[in-house]
């Protein structure tokens, strides 16, 4: 029997395994003050909203599934830095992080989240659910790997309609493995469609260890047989995530086709609010939390460049902080949404 | 002994063809394998091949002859030592290779006598009364279903660029079923798409095109391999608006031929209107006629909501009348009445109603009027009309190919008994499929079916005679 593989994701290979030669991979973005403090604020507002999601589930106040995005959070924040305008972005049901990144409103999603009115789907799409026009964010799929086909088809309509945006779809390594991914990256790679196929590699499709679920553990690889380019990259430096974002996008945007970028990252929390994790370790937890954080890296990076003081952080924590209150605030406020909503919305 | 050539049956609904050409000439030599003729079917033309060695002593049926059956013997083949004086002795012999074709039960047409060697016209013409939503007076032109599913898609792709066509087969080879001939000529690789053999990935591409606004027709080759897409269908295409609150949704079409063809078995013989029917979100057109065909599908088109659009395999090759309307164009959700009764109701849809026509003329010729309503919709669904027949006739009988259990015919019993039940005087009879997967062989197939004689029955039970 083969070894399981236990490496941390400091051991695992970051560097890129190129199919095509015309990507350097695994490099670092150069950030400026300005691009840290960014990424800073941004991941910090998703761990603040999903911690309080947390709470409020555990209060009673959201109902059914609900999976928090901490510990990912520089994959969508690095990735969203490289879109423009009319990009795409499609996801799993882990999706709370995208949306925010995406500028949905924090009241909405958390709204959405305690089944209100206010919510970004009225209260009737939940956790899983969610969907913005205006923010080109796709949803929000809760059938594993569905948002792989959709986010292709996202990609068909831009290079049917002849201009030049990207799709992202997001899906996580137990999505991997579905048939229908494959079936996308074949029409994708025949079609030379713009997609970014992004595979959040947390390590567990739920309970399942990656190495216990797929014969190949390099996702990046797994369009090899389609001609897709695909890399690994360093999920929890945001830094990384914007350099290989940067060569995804422009890769696509060129008319390359499509590309996959597998992002080595963790989630701290479990599966679900329901989910104890006794598949890990803590220590194995505690090791990412203490040795990778994405945030502390760049809080520690801020303060070692003397780009922000402890003050000036602080502040940003406390701005932040007041989103998430006014959000959870409103979440459990606003109404639920009118008795004549049950049958609104279902055909136009 | 002089060996003829029959007519071949070249797939599973060809009942006649057109000899397009003959590429022997009589005196010719010919071998096993040699080319003969080109055959047109409802599907595709095709090369027919010699089987014997021999030389081609007479041509039968001359090129460019439409509705030839199958199994009429097209030319005879003299073996050595032969002369075409033989052929009469041949054309006496009794036909020997058309014995088994004997048996074969035609779909869709299961009680029709057998096929006349006569010259007919080139396919069925089904008469259909005057349909309220076409105008009085308008001239009609007679097109078969497969003709007015395709103009149908070029009409509604020439107004608006949004539309296109996906599927297997649907561009370069003209569509599996000949749905989309021509459309690539027309429109180009761009908006006429051939996938490779990938249902569910294909759906969900179409469905995310749809969810930006595009607005594609999905074709499956058949709807058993819509089964391979199923989720993406209904998780995806028919849920999004609701659960994004009304902010976005999927306005595509999902067409293509659904129920039992002829001979081909379990797994592609099963009807799928009560399937789709069952889901919130979607819409489930169902048409008999051409005209039915044409002016839904464009309604299907442009509709902004998903669409499953389920066509019959053997109703593609009959021909109707049609209207000639620069844009005909027929409300989803409407049933029609196909023919006025005041005895007894019988609701039906898609190929069902061939059953219920021919019932309801041996009804007539026994004295029972029976009033037939063609659904056309299967959800949302037309009960008012339905429920105006029964108060005028008090007795309903639905006919369907599906499977009996949470059929659309019990959908529509229940509704009724909740709705009208003062107005029924017998119970509601539901006549469906058996509760069986489509056997092959050729007099289970037909066992397996729903029958006229079943209808008959049926009406007749509720008529208390």
């Amino acid at each position: 029997m083969a070894p399981r593989k236990t490496a941390s994701v400091s051991s695992r290979k970051t560097a890129a395994k190129p199919v095509k030669k015309d990507f350097a991979g695994g490099t670092i973005a150069e950030f400026s003050k300005e691009d840290d403090l960014k990424a800073y604020r941004e991941m910090l507002l998703i761990r603040r909203f999903e911690e309080k999601a947390g709470q409020l589930y555990g209060m009673g106040f959201i109902g059914g599934f609900c999976h928090l995005y901490i510990g990912q959070e520089a994959v969508v924040v690095g990735m969203q830095l490289a879109l423009k305008e009319g990009d795409q972005v499609i996801t799993g049901y882990r999706d709370h992080g995208h949306m925010l990144a995406c500028g949905m409103s924090a009241r909405g999603v958390m709204a959405e989240l305690t089944g209100r009115r206010g919510g970004l789907s009225k209260g009737k799409g939940g956790s899983m659910h969610m969907f913005s026009k205006e923010k080109h964010f796709y949803g929000g799929h809760g059938i594993v790997g569905a948002q792989v086909s959709l986010g292709t088809g996202l990609a068909f309509a831009n290079r049917y309609r002849g201009n030049d945006n990207v799709s992202l779809a997001y899906f996580g390594d137990g999505a991997a493995n579905q048939g229908q991914v494959y079936e996308s990256f074949n029409m994708a790679a025949l079609w030379k469609l713009p997609v970014i196929y992004i595979v959040e590699n947390n390590r567990y499709a739920m309970g399942t260890s990656v190495s216990r679920a797929s014969a190949q553990t390099d996702f990046s690889q797994r369009g090899a047989s389609f001609g897709i380019p695909g890399y690994q990259v360093d999920g929890m430096d945001v830094r990384a995530v914007k350099a290989a974002a940067d060569e995804a996008v422009e890769h696509c945007r060129s008319g390359k086709g499509p590309i996959i970028l597998e992002m080595l990252t963790y989630r701290y929390r479990g599966h679900s609010m329901s989910d104890p994790a006794k598949y890990r370790s803590k220590d194995e937890v505690q090791k990412m939390r203490s040795e990778h954080d994405p945030i502390e890296q760049v809080k520690a990076r801020l303060m070692d460049k003397g780009w922000a003081t402890e003050d000036e952080l602080k502040q940003i924590d406390k701005e932040v902080r007041d989103i998430v209150a006014d959000s959870a605030d409103f979440a459990q406020s606003d109404p639920e949404p009118d008795v004549s909503e049950l049958y609104t919305d279902i055909l136009l | 002994m002089p060996v003829e050539i029959l007519m071949p049956a070249l797939s599973p609904t060809m009942e006649e063809g057109t000899l397009s050409k003959w590429l022997k000439n009589e005196g010719d030599k010919v071998s096993s394998g040699d080319v003969i003729a080109e055959i047109e079917t409802d599907k595709a033309t095709m090369e027919v091949e010699a089987v014997d060695e021999g030389t081609i002593g007479k041509l039968l049926i001359a090129a460019g002859t439409e509705g030839v059956k199958v199994n009429t013997p097209i030319a005879v083949l003299l073996q050595d030592g032969e002369a075409a004086s033989d052929i009469d002795t041949a054309k006496a012999e009794a036909p020997k290779a058309e014995a088994p074709k004997a048996e074969a039960p035609k779909q869709g047409d299961p009680e029709a006598p057998a096929a006349s060697a006569a010259p007919v016209a080139a396919q069925p013409r089904a008469d259909v009364p005057s349909d309220p939503a076409i105008p009085a007076g308008t001239e009609m032109v007679t097109m078969t279903v497969r003709e007015a599913l395709r103009d149908a898609m070029a009409e509604e792709m020439r107004a608006n660029d949004d539309v296109f066509v996906m599927g297997e087969e649907v561009a370069e080879y003209q569509g599996a079923y000949k749905i989309t001939q021509g459309l690539l000529q027309e429109f180009g690789a761009r908006r006429v798409v051939d996938t490779p053999i990938t249902e569910h990935g294909f759906a969900g591409v179409g469905v995310g095109a749809a969810m930006t606004g595009l607005r594609p027709i999905v074709e499956f080759m058949t709807f058993n391999f819509a089964m391979q897409a199923i989720d993406q269908i209904i998780n995806s295409a028919a849920k999004t608006l609701y659960m994004s609150g009304g902010q976005m949704g999927a306005p595509i079409v999902f067409r293509g031929p659904s129920g039992a063809a002829a001979r081909v078995a379990a797994q592609h013989s099963q009807c799928y209107a009560a399937w789709y029917s069952h889901i919130p979100g979607l819409k489930v057109v169902m048409p008999y006629t051409a005209a039915d065909a044409k002016g839904l599908l464009k309604a299907a088109i442009r509709d902004p909501n998903p669409i499953i659009f389920l066509e019959n395999e053997i109703l593609y090759g009959q021909s109707f009348d049609v209207p000639k309307l620069d844009d005909f164009v027929l409300p989803i959700g409407k049933a029609r009445i196909h023919r006025a009764g005041k005895d007894a109701t019988l609701v039906s849809f898609g190929i069902g109603m061939t059953y219920a026509i021919k019932a309801a003329a041996e009804l007539e010729a026994q004295g029972i009027d029976v009033e037939i309503i063609d659904l056309r919709t299967i959800r949302p669904m037309d009960l008012p009309t339905v429920i105006e027949s029964v108060k005028k006739t008090g007795r309903l009988v639905t006919v369907e190919e599906g499977y009996p259990q949470s059929s659309v015919g019990t959908e529509i019993a229940t509704r009724v008994m909740q709705q009208a039940f003062d107005y029924l005087d017998a119970p509601v009879l539901t006549i469906a499929g058996k509760d069986v997967p489509m056997p092959y062989a050729a007099n289970l197939e037909k066992l397996a079916l729903p029958s006229v004689a079943e209808v008959v029955e049926a009406v007749k039970a509720v008529c208390y005679k």
